[in-house]
C-alpha cells in the first residue's frame, strides 16, 4: 500500500521544514524516500494549499486510571448534556471534562492528535490504567509511574540504600508497570499526609521516614538518568496552588544539580503573593528561569474558563482545596501505602480574581519561555480545561488580538496585576509544529514519533490553513494513524488501536528477592500478580506493545 | 518470581498445582491461593476459606448449550441467541457476573442492540454510588488498612460471612510497614447480631461492640457527628445505645491516628441506606479535620465493581445505564433489573453469571438467555442456554477488587474447552 500526499505545506520542526511544499510518501504504514516514478500509486491525496505536520502527541493528560473513573463516576453531570451516539461505524459514550475512553479516543484523533500519555499511573493501579487506556482507541497510548510517596522507595532512602539500589528498583516498577517515565507527585508529600502532615515544602521532613522532597527530587531524577529513561523526571512539585509557591518552584529548578527535569503544569506552582489580595503572577521568574537554565522543560496545564474537574495524585493538595468543590462534593483517597488521589469538581470563572489570574499566568509563561522545545501544550486535562480546548488555547497564542480581547474580559484586578497585554509575541505555525509534536517526541524518545522524516511512522494531520486558529485546528482534514486515514473533517472515518509506549531499563536481578519478600510480608498482592504482562496489553491481538530505546550511553 | 507465568505448574504425581493463584469468589481477590488440578479436579490446598473451596472445587456436568429445551449445538445456540437479540427492541443484560474482557463483550452487545445493563446485586452497589456521587467520600485500600489502621469500627459487618479472609489479610496481619503493632488496634463493632469473635486479637483482647439496633445505624452516625461538632444530646441513648458510650467512641476515634471505619452495602438492607453511608461519608470527612481517617467498603462481591469499572470507563456512567436511545443513559431507579422485569420495560433479558451465586435469572415473561457455567443441578429451562467457563478457573482474565483501586489477573488452572463471555459475546456480536 504506497500512499502519496502531494503537495502539501509541511511543518517538521525535528528536520527543520519550516512551511516547505514538500510530496510525502507513506507505504505500509510509514514515511517512505520518492519511490521510483514507475512506482504504483495506490492512493493519493492533494494538499496543495493544505498545512502538513506529523500527529500531534499530549504528553500529560489524565486518560486512563482510577482517579479518572472516580471522575466518570462522581459527576453524571457532566455527562448527561454530552451524550454521543453511536453509529454504524463508532461506539457511543458521554463526557466532556471526564469523557468515557471510547470517546476520548475518538476526540483527540478527530483533533489530529496521534499519542497520549497518562502522567499519573500508580503502580498498584497500572493494570487499570491499561485497560482503561486499551479500551481508548486509534491514539497510541502510554504513562509515566508514580513514584516518591511510595513506602519501598521512602524506606530505601531513609535506610540509606545506595543510588545504585534504588535505580534497580526503579527500573523494575517502569517494568512491572509498562511505564515509558517516571513521575513525582508532591514529592513524599502524599505519603506525609497520612502521617498528619498537612503540609511538606521542599526541605521539611516527613515525619515518618526523615526524608525531604529534595532529596527524593534528586534521587528519583538521577535514578532516571542513569537508567537511560528519555523524558526527564516529571515533576509535580511541593504546594501546588498555594500562593507564593514560585519559590518553591524556583528552588526545584536550583535544587537538582543541573539534572534533567520536566516540571508539570507549571501554571499552577508559578504564583507569588504580591497584591491586595496577597496573589499574584509569577511568571515573569518562572519563565527566566526556565529560559536560564537549558536542563529543565516544562509544560502550562493552561486553565480555561468553565466546569472541569480536577483529578489528580495530589491527595495533599486535593483535600486543602476540597472547598473550592463545585459542585460541592470531592473524593480524596489513600492507596496502598504506595500513592494517592483525589477528584474536586472546579469551574473556572473569569470574574474570579484568581481564576482569571490564572489564567493570564498560563499564557504569560507560554509566551516568556523563548524556547518552544522546552514548553509543552497541555491543559494537564482535565485539571485546567478539557484537552478538547486546546484548538481554542492554540489561536490564544497565536492570535494577539483575539488575546487581548479575551483578557479585557478578565475580572479588573486580575487585569491590573497581569502584563500579558505588552506581550507581543504570537507563535508561528512552526512553533506550535514544535511544542505539539516534535519536542514532546524529543522529549519522550519516541523515535519515529512526531516527525515526518523517512522511516517515521505514518502519523499524519492535515489542515485547511484559516486565519481563526481554533477553527483550523479543530477539525483537520485528514488524520492519519499507521498510514491509514482514520478522520477526515474531523469525523472518525475508521476506528483502529493504537500500540502502548513502553521502556525496558535493566536491573539486577538481586533486587527480586528482598522485593518479593517485602510485597508478601506487608502488601495484599503478590509481585507476579502486581506485574502488567504483555499478554495483557496486547489482549489478543487489539494491542501492541512498543518498546522505545533508552538513551545512548546508559547502563540498560 | 517469573511474571509471565504466575501459575506456574509443578509436577506432583499426576496433580499439577498452581501457586500465587487469584480467587475470584469474592471481592478480596486473595492471590497467594495454591490449586491443584488433579486432571480437571481442584483442590484448594493454600490459602483456601469456604468461598475459595466452594468456587474453585464444584464440579461441573455435562451440559449441552440449549435452545427452546433441546440440546443444541454451540454454533445453534449462539445463532439462536443471535436471532433474540437482533428481535428484541430493549434487552436487558442482567446478571453480569463476569470479568473485565466479559464486561466488555456484554457493554459492545448492549451498545449495539440498545440494551440496558445491570448486575444482579445492583441494589446494594447504589447504597454506595448515590452517596458518593451526592457527596463524595474519604476512602482507603486494604494495604493501607492492613499497614496504618490503629482504630477499626465494622458499621454492621462482621466481614468475614463475606470475605471469609478479610481479618487474617487485613487486621490480624503479623508485622505491618510502620512499625504499628497489629494486635494492638483498637476493633469496634457497631450493631446487634454480629458474629463478632474473629474481632478477638491474637492475644485476647475483646474487640468493643456497641449493640445498635442495626436498622438505626444512621442515627448513631448522627449523634456521633453532633458530638463531633461540639453539640449536645437531648437524648440518653441512640439507637439502643448510651450516649455516654457514644462520646466513648468517639474519642477512639478522635484518638487514632489512622482510622478506618468498614461498611457493606449488602449488609445495609434498609430503604434509603444510601443516606446512611452519606452519613458515615461525611463523618469521615468531618474527622480529617482531627486525625486521618478514611472509609472502606466491603461488598463488591460476584464482580459488581469490575462491571461498574468497565461501564464506567467505556460508557461514562455505572451500571443502570441505558443504550436505547442510542448513548448512554444513567438512572439507577429507573434502570433496575426488577422493576423493569415488573413493568415489562424489556423483551428480552441475557443474564450471565459465573462466579458463585446467581446462575438462577429471575422470572419474566421476557425470553431468557443464560450464560453460565454447566453447574450440577442448574435450571437450564430458558429461550437459550450457553456453558461458560468460570473466569480464573477455566481461563484467564482480569477483575477488580473491593477497593476500586487494585485489579489483579486471574489465571487459567485447568483445561478447560468451555467459551469464556468475551469469546461468547464475539460470536453473538459477529452474528448480529
Amino acid at each position: 500500500m504506497l500512499i502519496k500526499l502531494t503537495g502539501g505545506i509541511v511543518y517538521d520542526p525535528m528536520h527543520g521544514v519550516n512551511g516547505q511544499v514538500r510530496d510525502i510518501y507513506v507505504r505500509d504504514g510509514r514515511v517512505v524516500s520518492t519511490p521510483p516514478a514507475d512506482q504504483r500509486i495506490d492512493e493519493e491525496y492533494d494538499l496543495r494549499g493544505k498545512v502538513v505536520m506529523a500527529g500531534a502527541i499530549d504528553p500529560h493528560s489524565h486518560i486512563g486510571g482510577g482517579k479518572v473513573n472516580i471522575a466518570r463516576t462522581l459527576l453524571p453531570e457532566d455527562h448527561r448534556p454530552h451524550p454521543i451516539p453511536r453509529t454504524p461505524l463508532t461506539r457511543s459514550g458521554t463526557g466532556r471534562a471526564a469523557p468515557s475512553t471510547i470517546t476520548t479516543g475518538y476526540r483527540y484523533a478527530e483533533m489530529g492528535y496521534t499519542a497520549v500519555f497518562e502522567p499519573a499511573m500508580l503502580p498498584s493501579n497500572s493494570r487499570q490504567a491499561h485497560m482503561e487506556m486499551a479500551d481508548t482507541p486509534i491514539i497510541d497510548k502510554g504513562a509515566y509511574v508514580m513514584l516518591g510517596s511510595d513506602d519501598y522507595l521512602l524506606r530505601m532512602m531513609a535506610a540509606g540504600k545506595t543510588q545504585e539500589e534504588i535505580n534497580d528498583y526503579i527500573a523494575y516498577t517502569i517494568v512491572a508497570a509498562q511505564a515509558l517515565a517516571v513521575k513525582v507527585v508532591n514529592p513524599g508529600g502524599i505519603s506525609a499526609f497520612k502521617f498528619n502532615q498537612r503540609n511538606l515544602d521542599l526541605d521539611e521532613k516527613n515525619s515518618h521516614y526523615g526524608v525531604t522532597p529534595r532529596q527524593i527530587l534528586q534521587t528519583l531524577a538521577r535514578g532516571v538518568k542513569e537508567l537511560g529513561v528519555p523524558h526527564p523526571l516529571h515533576i509535580h512539585g511541593c504546594n501546588l496552588g498555594v500562593p507564593g509557591n514560585m519559590q518553591t518552584t524556583l528552588n526545584t529548578i536550583t535544587g537538582v544539580e543541573g539534572l534533567p527535569i520536566h516540571l508539570t503544569h507549571i501554571q499552577f506552582h508559578s504564583y507569588g503573593t504580591e497584591g491586595d489580595k496577597k496573589f499574584s503572577s509569577g511568571a515573569a521568574q518562572i519563565a527566566e528561569a526556565i529560559n536560564r537554565h537549558k536542563h529543565v522543560s516544562a509544560d502550562v496545564g493552561q486553565i480555561m474558563f468553565g466546569q472541569t474537574v480536577t483529578a489528580s495524585g495530589d491527595n495533599m493538595a486535593q483535600f486543602r482545596n476540597r472547598g473550592f468543590a463545585t459542585p460541592n462534593k470531592w473524593v480524596c483517597m489513600d492507596i496502598e501505602c504506595d500513592a494517592g488521589c483525589g477528584v474536586v469538581p472546579f469551574r473556572y470563572r473569569d470574574q474570579n480574581f484568581v481564576n482569571a489570574l490564572q489564567w493570564a499566568i498560563g499564557l504569560e509563561i507560554f509566551l516568556l519561555v523563548e524556547d518552544p522545545w522546552r514548553v509543552f501544550l497541555t491543559t494537564d486535562h482535565p485539571n485546567g480545561a478539557p484537552f478538547t480546548s486546546y484548538p481554542h488555547l492554540i489561536r490564544l497564542l497565536m492570535d494577539k488580538s483575539f488575546r487581548d480581547a479575551s483578557f479585557e474580559r478578565l475580572h479588573p484586578e486580575a487585569q491590573a496585576m497581569s502584563t500579558l497585554k505588552s506581550i507581543q509575541r504570537e507563535y508561528s505555525l512552526y512553533e506550535i509544529a514544535i511544542m505539539t509534536r516534535a519536542a514532546p517526541s524529543r522529549s519522550l524518545g519516541l523515535g519515529d514519533r512526531g516527525h515526518l522524516g523517512e522511516g517515521s511512522a505514518g502519523d499524519i494531520t492535515v489542515y485547511t490553513p484559516h486565519d481563526d486558529k481554533q477553527r483550523m485546528f479543530e477539525r483537520p482534514d485528514y488524520v492519519f494513524k499507521d498510514g491509514t486515514l482514520v478522520a477526515r473533517n474531523g469525523r472518525i472515518v475508521r476506528v483502529t488501536d493504537g500500540g502502548t509506549h513502553t521502556l525496558r531499563p535493566g536491573f539486577e536481578k538481586s533486587v527480586l528477592k528482598p522485593l518479593r519478600a517485602y510485597f508478601e510480608q506487608f502488601h495484599t498482592v503478590r509481585p507476579e500478580n502486581f506485574r502488567v504482562s504483555d499478554e495483557e496489553i496486547v489482549n489478543e491481538g487489539r494491542g501492541r506493545v512498543i518498546v522505545n530505546k533508552l538513551r545512548a550511553g546508559s547502563r540498560g | 518470581m517469573n511474571p509471565a507465568t504466575a501459575a506456574s505448574p509443578t509436577a506432583k504425581s499426576d496433580a499439577r498445582t498452581h501457586t500465587s493463584v487469584t480467587c475470584p469468589f469474592c471481592s478480596l481477590l486473595c492471590d497467594d491461593l495454591e490449586i491443584a488440578d488433579r486432571g480437571g479436579k481442584l483442590t484448594v490446598s493454600a490459602g483456601d476459606c469456604a468461598r475459595a473451596r466452594g468456587g474453585f472445587e464444584r464440579e461441573y456436568a455435562v451440559l449441552s448449550p440449549q435452545a427452546d429445551g433441546s440440546n443444541v449445538s454451540m454454533e445453534k445456540a449462539v445463532a439462536a441467541a443471535a436471532k433474540l437479540l437482533r428481535g428484541a427492541r430493549h434487552p436487558l443484560f442482567g446478571g453480569l457476573g463476569t470479568d473485565v474482557a466479559g464486561m466488555r463483550g456484554l457493554l459492545a452487545l448492549a451498545d449495539r442492540t440498545g440494551g440496558i445493563v445491570d448486575h444482579m446485586l445492583g441494589d446494594t452497589m447504589y447504597r454506595n454510588i448515590l452517596a458518593m456521587q451526592d457527596r463524595g467520600w474519604v476512602m482507603t485500600t486494604m494495604t493501607e488498612v492492613r499497614n496504618r489502621a490503629d482504630v477499626v469500627v465494622f458499621a454492621n459487618l462482621d466481614a468475614v460471612s463475606d470475605h471469609p479472609r478479610f481479618f487474617e489479610r487485613s487486621i490480624w496481619n503479623a508485622d505491618s510497614m510502620f512499625g504499628l503493632p497489629t494486635r494492638s488496634r483498637q476493633i469496634v463493632y457497631l450493631g446487634d447480631g454480629l458474629n463478632t469473635n474473629p474481632g478477638v486479637s491474637p492475644d485476647g483482647r475483646k474487640p468493643l461492640h456497641l449493640k445498635n439496633e442495626p436498622e438505626r445505624l444512621g442515627e448513631l452516625i448522627g449523634a456521633l457527628r453532633a458530638l463531633l461538632a461540639g453539640q449536645s444530646l437531648q437524648a440518653d441513648t441512640v439507637a439502643g445505645v448510651k450516649v455516654g458510650e457514644l462520646a466513648k467512641l468517639l474519642e477512639i476515634m478522635k484518638a487514632a491516628k489512622y482510622g478506618v471505619i468498614i461498611w457493606s452495602p449488602p449488609r445495609l438492607p434498609f430503604a434509603s441506606a444510601d443516606l446512611i453511608v452519606e452519613a458515615m461519608c461525611d463523618l469521615v470527612k468531618e474527622l480529617n479535620a482531627h486525625t486521618r481517617f478514611s472509609g472502606f467498603a466491603l461488598g463488591g462481591n460476584e464482580g459488581i465493581l469490575t462491571a461498574g469499572a468497565v461501564c464506567a470507563w467505556q460508557s461514562g456512567y455505572q451500571l443502570r445505564t441505558d443504550f436505547g436511545t442510542g448513548y448512554p443513559e444513567f438512572d439507577p431507579t429507573r434502570n433496575a433489573t426488577a422493576r423493569l422485569l415488573e413493568n415489562d420495560d424489556v423483551d428480552l433479558l441475557l443474564w450471565t453469571s459465573t462466579f458463585l451465586t446467581g446462575q438462577t435469572p429471575p422470572r419474566t415473561k421476557a425470553p431468557t438467555i443464560l450464560l453460565a457455567p454447566p453447574l450440577a443441578g442448574l435450571e437450564t429451562r430458558c429461550a437459550v442456554y450457553i456453558p461458560v467457563g468460570t473466569p480464573g478457573v477455566d481461563h484467564r482474565g482480569q477483575m477488580c477488587r473491593a477497593d476500586n483501586v487494585v485489579s489483579l489477573p486471574l489465571h487459567q488452572v485447568r483445561e478447560s474447552a468451555l467459551p469464556s463471555v468475551a469469546s461468547v459475546c464475539n460470536l453473538l456480536l459477529q452474528s448480529l
